[in-house]
């Protein structure tokens, strides 16, 4: 057979050519697939059209109402769902387990906080152009690292650059240093251990151990709004679409085989040219970003942000919600963190002693049982019913 | 003997072997994967050498790996290393592509290209590819996923992200799919292939990288007769264009081979030669069958 022919035999069997294509808008239009574009226009549409509606439009009471409760519990579950597709990133792809993720959340949201606190200029508490925590500690002014803090383009750049920076040295030392597997995963979680303890101390100046908390507005807008809360539900809706988009992007790129070529055999990746540590490098910093952008979209939302964020067992459950959707695979991410964040809010409320048995007991079922998560669990079933003539 | 030792050029069974598969393999090698003149490559083989290693020394824990290996490769050879387990066969070829720093001594790929300073990818992209011991190809990725990673073109991460294969790229997989006969398992997990199948998958990925020096360590353990004599032909095709260094320990497949045979023991050269003359050596002969 000649090479040509073994090439159109090649095209027409995989979908791999197509996603190869050599412009760049023919390869979204890949990854767009209309599947794809139904279920994300359908999400979207539910997000900002939908859930405004029955939120703000029907009245309390009525059957259809959305309450303050779901509307928030959700919109947090959606910043939950960016962080562990872009946990997915790194360690359903790349292999890289971390666990001090939970580090660039809380900075996403710290620095985005520092913007609220601001915001709420003499309505606290002293009446203090100073955040209560500061006339507390006696200070005079602010800090210099808090500078523009009370511009929301700065506060913006801070959310993005902040976390990028921490996890662009922390990984290029780290890599370059060849440190992988559980060494890596011990790291992290000094990491952000050690962040935590740093964010304790009142000097830092970043209010303690109470964090930020008591947010008047953002924009001018009352925080507490229920336009406010919906819009920023929305926000995180659409920003979850796009982290979905970057990621299918990167996955289904060559890009995205280097990766499971380093997650497999990363020596043998190195002998055939590719620099392992800039491929991590990239993921690592593009996932903790991705992260950032979530904290920063969770704390407005739910009112608080606190060193507590920043605990290991925090960062350990991200991984947890991964494994439970299954990793190594977008989807599974984002419905790992709805089953376990949804079971969670409901057994904190009727059994809260329990909860860290069940979600202990969770991680070692999946672990043994189901290694491919609950998406892999879904995706075998339908092979075996495709197997036995059952079409769905 | 000592004369005997150091006999340089091809034997006559190593000629007749080339000639014989001349029609066999030559014109398809000729064309996809020698387009590149070694001149190009930024390795200068001006004194006809590709590969020098002088005086290498490689300790662990004072164990010596490599005790002073001086062994020079001449471009376009074809060479056999042999040697009793824990001669450091293997540890030569991690020096050779940056798995490990020796002690002492000086690797240097052409006249100019100091091996010593460079990483691994770096090695790569200079010209040296290795097939190691154990096949290691990407169980997870298919066969045509497998050579389209090992293809030599730009491994940057910028250009990773937005690369596409080009027809010429396509035809290029085509070719040593071909080749390397796995036309039927081009999307099968390569983690689904049997021994003898990914042997030559990593074959197939080293020929994408178009290396100008192979390091192949014991490329055909676990492979059947027949797909042992192929190897041997496929390796004889491309001596001359390429600098292949081969460990095995498979001394009919080192007979087919025919080139020049160095014999290392205890980290160094023990005897160099043709075939038969290593084989009559008395040295060589107590090495392997014990004093």
């Amino acid at each position: 057979m000649s090479a040509q022919k073994i090439t159109c035999s090649l095209t027409a069997t995989t979908g791999l050519q197509e996603t190869d294509s050599p412009l760049l808008p023919t390869r979204l239009m890949a990854i767009l697939d209309s599947k794809t574009i139904i279920m994300g226009g359908g999400f979207a549409f539910i997000a900002c059209v939908l859930v405004p509606i029955l939120h703000l439009v029907l009245p309390v009471g009525h059957p259809l109402h959305l309450s303050d409760y779901f509307v928030t519990l959700i919109g947090k579950i959606l910043c939950y769902a960016i962080v562990a597709v872009a946990f997915d990133l790194i360690w359903g792809y790349a292999g890289i387990l971390s666990l001090g993720h939970g580090i660039f959340f809380a900075l996403g949201g710290y620095a985005f906080g520092m913007y609220l606190m601001r915001g709420i200029g003499m309505d606290g508490n002293y009446h203090s152009h100073l955040p209560d925590f500061m006339v507390f500690l006696n200070w005079k002014s602010f800090p210099w690292y808090w500078v523009g803090s009370s511009h929301f383009l700065w506060a913006l750049f801070l959310v993005i650059a902040v976390p990028a920076l921490l996890a662009l040295v922390f990984g290029f030392f780290a890599f370059r240093s060849r440190i992988r597997g559980v060494y890596f995963s011990i790291i992290t979680q000094a990491l952000t251990f050690a962040c935590m303890l740093l964010f304790f101390r009142n000097e830092t100046g970043f209010g303690g151990n109470n964090g930020f908390t008591d947010f008047k507005r953002i924009l001018g807008y009352s925080i507490t709004a229920p336009a406010t809360r919906v819009t920023l539900f929305a926000l995180s809706a659409l920003m979850l679409l796009f982290t979905l988009f970057i990621s299918r992007f990167l996955v289904t790129s060559k890009f995205g085989r280097v990766l499971t070529a380093i997650r497999d055999a990363e020596s043998r990746v190195m002998f055939i040219g590719y620099n392992p540590v800039s491929f991590k490098l990239f993921i690592w910093t593009l996932s903790a970003v991705l992260c950032a952008i979530a904290g920063a979209l969770y704390v407005p939302q739910v009112g608080i942000i606190n060193p507590g964020e920043m605990s290991p067992a925090n960062s350990i459950e991200i991984a947890i919600w991964v494994a439970v959707g299954g990793r190594g695979k977008l989807r599974g991410a984002v419905l790992g963190a709805f089953i376990v964040n949804l079971a969670k809010s409901w057994f904190t409320v009727s059994f809260p002693e329990y909860w860290l048995f069940f979600l202990g007991a969770l991680f070692v079922l999946v672990t043994l049982y189901l290694p491919d998560g609950v998406v892999g669990l879904w995706e075998k079933t339908l092979h075996q019913l495709r197997r036995k003539g059952v079409t769905l | 003997m000592n004369t005997a030792l150091f006999i340089s050029g091809s034997s006559p069974s190593f000629t007749a072997a080339r000639e014989g598969l001349h029609g066999k393999w030559e014109p398809m090698l000729e064309a996809e994967y020698v387009r590149i003149p070694p001149e190009a490559e930024g390795i200068d083989i001006s004194h006809k050498v590709i590969l020098y290693l002088e005086d290498i020394t490689v300790s662990f824990d004072g164990f010596k790996a490599l005790n002073a290996l001086t062994l020079h490769i001449d471009a376009g050879e074809l060479r056999c290393i042999i040697g009793p387990n824990g001669a450091g066969k293997t540890t030569m070829m991690d020096v050779v592509t940056g798995k490990t720093k020796p002690d002492t001594g000086t690797a240097f790929l052409g006249q100019s290209i100091d091996l010593l300073h460079l990483s691994e990818p770096e090695i790569a992209h200079a010209g040296i590819g290795r097939k190691f011991q154990k096949p290691t190809v990407f169980d997870q990725h298919t066969v045509f996923e497998n050579l389209e990673l090992a293809m030599k073109t730009s491994k940057s991460v910028w250009k990773t992200l937005f690369a596409h294969l080009d027809s010429e790229a396509k035809d290029r997989i085509a070719a040593t799919i071909d080749l390397i006969r796995l036309k039927n398992e081009v999307y099968r997990p390569a983690g689904l292939l049997s021994h003898g199948q990914k042997q030559w998958l990593e074959i197939g990925m080293l020929l994408m990288q178009e290396p100008k020096l192979l390091l192949l360590d014991e490329p055909v353990a676990g492979m059947t007769d027949e797909e042992t004599e192929r190897t041997a032909e496929l390796f004889l095709s491309l001596a001359g264009k390429h600098s292949l260094m081969v460990v095995e320990h498979d001394m009919a497949f080192i007979k087919q081979l025919g080139g020049k045979v160095t014999v290392l023991h205890e980290g160094s050269v023990l005897a160099e030669g043709s075939l038969s003359t290593v084989q009559n050596d008395q040295r060589v002969i107590e090495v392997y069958l014990g004093r």
